[in-house]
């Protein structure tokens, strides 16, 4: 599946979202959003806090039910085809004292969801061999060759963050859905975790929709963005939708979208103002 | 004293095993400790020592109401520690609960059994005090051949499950969120193994005691998770140095009559966990 190209892929869309809207505990957290990635497309969630991103991606994973309008994952209903989607939640550090090796984190993306316990060597037979063999690839895919036998909670944010999406490329998915995957991360591992996301969307024309809180580490690859208000959202290309206008409108408020000398987009009076203060 | 320090010690310790109350003790103990070996892992990986050891306070009471109401101690103890840990389990006691609520909850569960102790040792013969020294501390040497194989096959019962269950319930215990993305029935592993917790408090109860239940639970399974980061090598570590502390802790108390068994099963378990603890601290300290 993955080693198509990305015009070679199916022609349907990845993903499609018309006219959704999503409630919780009675409170509209969005409305009327729709948007689709094709095969291979890279496209960024952006927002204010407090504006369901993270919700958005849980309803794609059908997690959570839609008050409104249609959601259509790999051609099927949210959640029928979740194991051809990786998955990486928005998360904290593991805890410092999990004791359990990175390459079991990602090994669990493999088949951490059936009954029964893993064999491990010999006693796993043909399977258990195919399975270390890819868990070794994605390993080295990843770049994280160095630190795999750790316990994942000794291991540094960045560390983790790259075990992870191994765990999530494992099965070869058609979709890589990532929470904040930059959060929490240092400018240099945010660079490099970003490149690799690329890589993995480029070359194995994975589709990848990303929830960002800064768009600007990943700016340079973007095929489209979507910006989440609680009215509604605009797609297209990252240099139309992040614009003053488009945002202002979206908003329904003056939002000043600035560049500085470097490139890097600054959005300013977005109606959540805490948000480019969040650590 | 004499009997296994002989001077040989192939006729000593075919002299232990002719005795029929050590051969129920092996039998019995060999399958409630596989079990806490096996269980214990995961309550080590999942945090939920504090609401493992809480269940020991309910097996008490457990018992002791069950021999107040003058039926066999086994059903109140299994109906209290199953019952409990799937509460628990569905109050989502994955550690989020106020620790200030679990422990007066505790206490009061334990003063509950305090209450059943009056009740029973009212209306009861000398024999209750006993009865109640037992369910705190345990009668491994005690322990009938029917109670035995009873112990032993409800033992194989849960390990069969915990088995099954193992994978899921080791990918829902390090990254729930992802898990249940793929489909593993998160909300409902969790009540199911505190459930499988409660029953084996309840079965460990009757080897080594309600107080000293963590000592097999705990410590073995701490010990393998501190000398192998593997998970499924970590499980037979710990099933192994469970079982290990069981027959090293009956050959000691057989061999030395002035030691209960409760102790040096629950000392040696201990003692394996401090051994595990330096050799990572002091001699291989963690692989970089």
């Amino acid at each position: 599946m993955s080693e198509q190209l990305p015009d070679a892929g199916p022609p349907a869309e990845v993903l499609e979202l018309a006219g959704v809207t999503v409630r919780a505990g009675g409170r509209v957290i969005f409305s009327d959003v729709s948007l689709r990635v094709r095969p291979g497309e890279f496209v960024a969630v952006l927002g204010p806090n407090g504006v369901g991103k993270s919700t958005l991606l849980k309803a794609v994973l059908g997690l959570l039910p839609i008050a409104d309008g249609r959601i259509r994952v790999l051609g099927a209903e949210p959640g029928r085809h979740n194991s051809r989607i990786g998955y990486l939640p928005q998360r904290r550090a593991f805890d410092p004292a999990t004791r359990i090796r990175g390459v079991d984190v990602v090994r669990m993306g493999w088949d951490g969801d059936r009954w029964g316990v893993a064999l491990p060597g010999r006693l796993g037979g043909r399977a258990g061999r195919q399975a270390r063999d890819r868990v070794h690839e994605v390993i080295a895919l990843v770049g994280a060759e160095g630190y795999a036998t750790r316990p994942i909670g000794q291991l540094s944010g960045g560390e983790q963050q790259r075990l992870l999406i191994a765990q999530a490329l494992i099965r070869r998915p058609d979709l890589l859905v990532l929470d904040e995957p930059l959060d929490s991360l240092d400018v240099t591992n945010q660079a490099a975790v970003s490149a690799l996301v690329q890589t993995v969307c480029r070359s194995h024309g994975v589709a990848v929709l990303l929830v960002a809180h800064d768009v600007n580490p990943i700016l340079p690859y973007l095929d489209q963005v979507i910006y989440l208000a609680h009215g509604g959202a605009v797609m297209g290309p990252p240099e139309q939708v992040i614009t003053s206008d488009t945002l202002s409108m979206l908003y329904g408020t003056a939002v000043d979208v600035l560049r500085d000398r470097t490139g890097r987009l600054v959005v300013v009076g977005q109606p959540d103002s805490h948000a480019e203060h969040r650590s | 004293m004499t009997a296994l320090l002989a001077a040989d010690p192939v006729t000593g310790l075919a002299s232990m095993l002719s005795q029929p109350f050590v051969r129920n003790a092996l039998v019995g103990g060999t399958a409630i400790a596989a079990l806490s070996g096996l269980v214990g892992y995961f309550v080590v990986l999942r945090g939920q020592v504090f609401a493992g050891d809480a269940l020991s306070h309910v097996a008490y009471a457990g018992a002791l109401a069950a021999l107040a109401a003058g039926i066999d101690l086994r059903f109140g103890l299994f109906a209290a520690t199953i019952g409990v840990g799937l509460l628990l389990g569905l109050l989502g006691g994955r550690g989020t609960a106020d620790d200030v609520v679990i422990g007066t909850t505790f206490a009061w569960v334990l003063g509950l059994g305090v209450l059943f102790l009056a009740l029973y040792t009212a209306s009861g013969s000398t024999d209750n005090g006993v009865a109640n020294v037992n369910v705190l501390f345990g009668s491994i040497f005690g322990i009938s051949t029917a109670a035995a194989t009873t112990a032993a096959w409800i033992a194989a019962g849960l390990i069969a499950v915990l088995l099954l269950i193992a994978r899921p319930l080791l990918f829902a215990s390090v990254d729930p969120t992802v898990a249940a993305a793929r489909g593993v029935p998160v909300r409902l592993l969790g009540p199911l193994f505190l459930a499988i917790l409660g029953a084996t408090v309840g079965e460990a109860s009757q080897a080594v005691g309600a107080l000293l239940v963590f000592g097999l639970l705990a410590a073995p399974a701490a010990a393998a998770q501190r000398l192998t980061a593997d998970p499924w090598r970590a499980l037979g570590l710990a099933v192994a140095l469970a079982v290990l502390a069981m027959w090293a802790g009956v050959a000691l108390a057989y061999a030395a009559p002035a030691l209960p068994p409760s102790f040096t099963i629950v000392g040696l378990a201990a003692a394996e966990f401090a051994a595990a603890t330096l050799y990572r601290g002091l001699l291989r300290p963690l692989p970089t």
